[in-house]
C-alpha cells in the first residue's frame, strides 16, 4: 500500500464520492416530507413509501416487470442451456461463429432493437403487446445466460458424464441427474443476470407497451416527467433494497469477479 | 458426443435469434435503401443534407466521446489503485462499482435531476456562496448528458481496467524503479502499455454505451438536448414517421460496428494477438 502516492488514493476515494453520493442521495430525498424532491430535507417522514404502494400505477407495472421478467428469463434458459451445452460439448466447425452469433444480441443498440421490433411484431405480425415485450427481453438476455453457463460448463468433467451413459442412464436422464446439478451455480447466477437486466431495461421496453401494458422503469420516467415529488425517489430505494439482494446472490454463486473477467 | 441428433438442441435458440433479431434489424435496414422504383442511399445522402439531423448525429458523437474520454481520465488512476490494494479492500471497491452497474439506469439518472435540477444541491450551494444569483439552467443540456452517461458508465471502465491491472505483476514496477525510474515513468512504461488491453474494452464499451444509450439522455438532456436514440423514439412514437425513425437506426447501427470495428483493428495492431 505505501508504494503509492496519498494523491491517488484521494483521487480514488474522489471517484468513489461521485460513484456513491448520488445513491446516498436518492435515498435520504425519500424520506424528506415535502411536497418537492429536496436535499438534505428538513423534515422526515415515510408518506412517500407508502404513496408508492398505494399508486395503482406502480403496482400494475412491477407485476407485469415481475412476469416479463420471469418469464422471458425462463424462456431464455430454456433456449440457452442446451445451446451453451452444444457449443461447450460438440465438436463442430465454425464453433466459435456460432458461440459469437449467440451473444451478437448485446452488439445491436437495444433502441434500435426495440424500434425495429415494434415494426415487425406488432405493425407487421400484429402480436399482442405482452408476446412482444417476452419475445424482446428472451432475445437480449439470451447472451447473458449463454455467457455465464458455457464458462460454468468449461469446468465440467465430461468424463462422468460418460460414466453414467457407460452404466446405462439416458442422455436426457444423464443431462439432469449429472449435468445440471453441477452447473447450478452458473444456473442461479445467469438466472439474477439476466432478471435484473430484463427488470430495468427501457428501450426495448418503451417501443412494446401498449394500454394497460406498460413495466415499472417505464411507468417510472413517465412519472417524473409530471410531478417532481419523492414518491420516484422512495421506489428507488426500494429497487435499491432489490438489487442488494440479488447482488448477495450473484456474489455467494458467481463471485463479483466474474464482473472483471473479461 | 453420442449420436448427431443432439447436435439440434442448438436450434431452438438459433432460429429464435434469426427470427427475431436479425431479421426485424434486417427489415429496417433494408427499409432505408429502398425507393419507389428500386434501391437508393438518397435518404442516408438527405439525412447529412439535413442540418437538424447532422447536428444531433454529431453531438452525439461528442457527447459519447467525451464522456470516453473522462471515463478514462477517471477510470485509469482508480483502477490501478483499486488493483494494487489489499484484498479486502479490492472487495469492498467492487462491489462499490458493481452496485451501480446493476442499479435500474431510471434510478440513476433520477438522481442527477434530484442533484442538477433548479433547486437542486448544486445551485443551492452555488447560491448560498453567492457565486451565481440565480439558479442556473444544468439539466437538459450536454452537461447534465455527459454527467449522467460518466455516471452510468464510469463502473464498466473500471471494472475493465481491474481486470488486466490484476495481472501485472508488481515485482516489475518495483524492478523498474529499483533500477532509478521515477514513478511516474514505471508507470508510464510498464503499467499503461500492460493495461492498454482493458482500456481499450473499457473505450469500446463506454463509447458504444453512451452512443447508443437511450434512457439517460431523455432524462437529463429531454426534448432541448436531443440525441440520436431520443430522436429515434420521437419519430417513431410522437410523430409516427417512421422512414425516418428507420433511417436513424440504421445510421446508429452502421456507426456502433464501424467504430467497433475500428477499435478492434486498431488494438491488433498496438497488440497482436493479445486480449480482445
Amino acid at each position: 500500500m505505501n508504494e503509492k502516492g496519498k494523491t491517488l488514493s484521494i483521487f480514488t476515494l474522489l471517484v468513489y464520492f461521485f460513484l456513491i453520493a448520488p445513491l446516498v442521495i436518492i435515498a435520504l430525498t425519500a424520506f424528506g416530507e415535502s411536497e418537492f424532491l429536496k436535499f438534505p430535507p428538513e423534515s422526515f417522514s415515510i408518506r412517500w413509501f407508502v404513496n408508492a404502494f398505494q399508486t395503482e400505477m406502480f403496482i400494475s407495472t412491477f407485476i407485469i416487470s415481475l412476469k416479463v421478467a420471469v418469464i422471458s428469463t425462463f424462456l431464455a434458459l430454456l433456449m440457452g442451456i442446451p445451446a451453451s451445452y452444444i457449443i461447450s460439448r460438440g465438436n463442430f466447425k465454425h464453433k466459435r461463429l456460432i458461440e459469437s452469433f449467440f451473444l451478437s444480441p448485446v452488439l445491436i443498440p437495444q433502441i434500435v432493437f426495440g424500434f425495429s421490433l415494434f415494426n415487425f411484431l406488432i405493425i407487421k405480425l400484429k402480436l399482442p403487446v405482452f408476446s412482444s415485450l417476452l419475445i424482446g427481453h428472451t432475445i437480449f438476455i439470451i447472451p447473458y445466460i449463454i455467457r455465464v453457463i458455457s464458462a460454468n460448463l468449461e469446468n465440467f468433467d465430461y468424463e462422468i458424464e460418460e460414466a453414467a451413459v457407460i452404466f446405462g442412464a439416458s442422455p436426457l436422464k444423464t443431462f439432469f441427474i449429472i449435468v445440471l446439478p453441477n452447473i447450478s451455480s452458473g444456473v442461479i447466477a445467469s438466472f439474477i443476470l439476466a432478471f435484473i437486466n430484463s427488470f430495468n431495461n427501457v428501450p426495448i421496453s418503451v417501443f412494446l407497451t401498449g394500454p394497460g401494458i406498460s413495466t415499472l422503469p417505464i411507468q417510472m420516467m413517465s412519472y417524473v416527467e409530471y410531478y417532481f415529488d419523492p414518491t420516484v425517489a422512495a421506489l428507488s430505494v426500494l429497487l435499491m433494497l432489490m438489487t442488494t439482494v440479488l447482488m448477495f446472490i450473484i456474489e455467494r454463486s458467481l463471485g463479483l469477479n466474474y464482473f472483471v473477467e473479461n | 458426443m453420442k449420436g448427431k441428433w443432439s447436435y439440434l438442441l442448438i436450434f431452438p435458440a438459433l432460429l429464435f435469434i434469426i427470427f427475431f433479431l436479425v431479421v426485424p434489424i434486417l427489415l429496417t435496414m433494408v427499409s432505408t435503401v429502398q425507393v419507389d422504383n428500386g434501391w437508393a442511399l438518397s435518404g442516408y445522402a438527405n439525412f447529412f443534407k439535413d442540418y437538424y439531423l447532422r447536428d444531433i448525429y454529431f453531438r452525439t458523437l461528442k457527447i459519447a466521446g467525451i464522456t470516453t474520454l473522462l471515463a478514462a481520465f477517471l477510470g485509469f488512476p482508480t483502477s490501478y489503485y483499486i488493483s494494487r490494494s489489499a484484498k479486502k479492500y479490492r472487495g469492498i471497491f467492487l462491489v462499490l462499482a458493481v452496485f451501480p452497474l446493476l442499479t435500474s439506469p431510471v434510478v440513476r439518472s433520477f438522481s442527477w435531476m434530484i442533484i442538477l435540477g433548479k433547486n437542486g444541491i448544486i445551485n443551492d450551494i452555488l447560491m448560498a456562496l453567492s457565486l451565481v444569483d440565480e439558479p442556473l439552467n444544468l439539466l437538459y443540456t450536454e452537461f447534465s448528458v455527459i454527467t449522467g452517461l460518466l455516471y452510468l458508465f464510469l463502473p464498466l471502465m473500471i471494472l475493465s481496467l481491474v481486470g488486466v491491472m490484476e495481472n501485472i505483476d508488481g515485482e516489475l514496477i518495483r524492478a523498474a524503479e529499483s533500477l532509478g525510474a521515477s514513478k511516474f515513468k514505471a508507470f508510464m512504461k510498464i503499467v499503461f502499455p500492460l493495461s492498454l488491453p482493458g482500456l481499450i474494452i473499457g473505450t469500446a464499451l463506454v463509447f458504444t454505451g453512451s452512443f447508443t444509450a437511450y434512457t439517460t439522455p431523455m432524462l437529463l438532456g429531454g426534448d432541448k438536448t436531443r440525441v440520436l436514440s431520443t430522436l429515434i423514439y420521437e419519430n417513431a412514437l410522437a410523430l409516427f414517421n417512421w422512414d425516418q425513425a428507420s433511417l436513424i437506426a440504421a445510421v446508429m447501427i452502421i456507426t456502433t460496428f464501424t467504430i467497433v470495428i475500428l477499435i478492434n483493428y486498431f488494438s491488433d495492431k498496438l497488440n497482436p494477438g493479445g486480449v480482445k
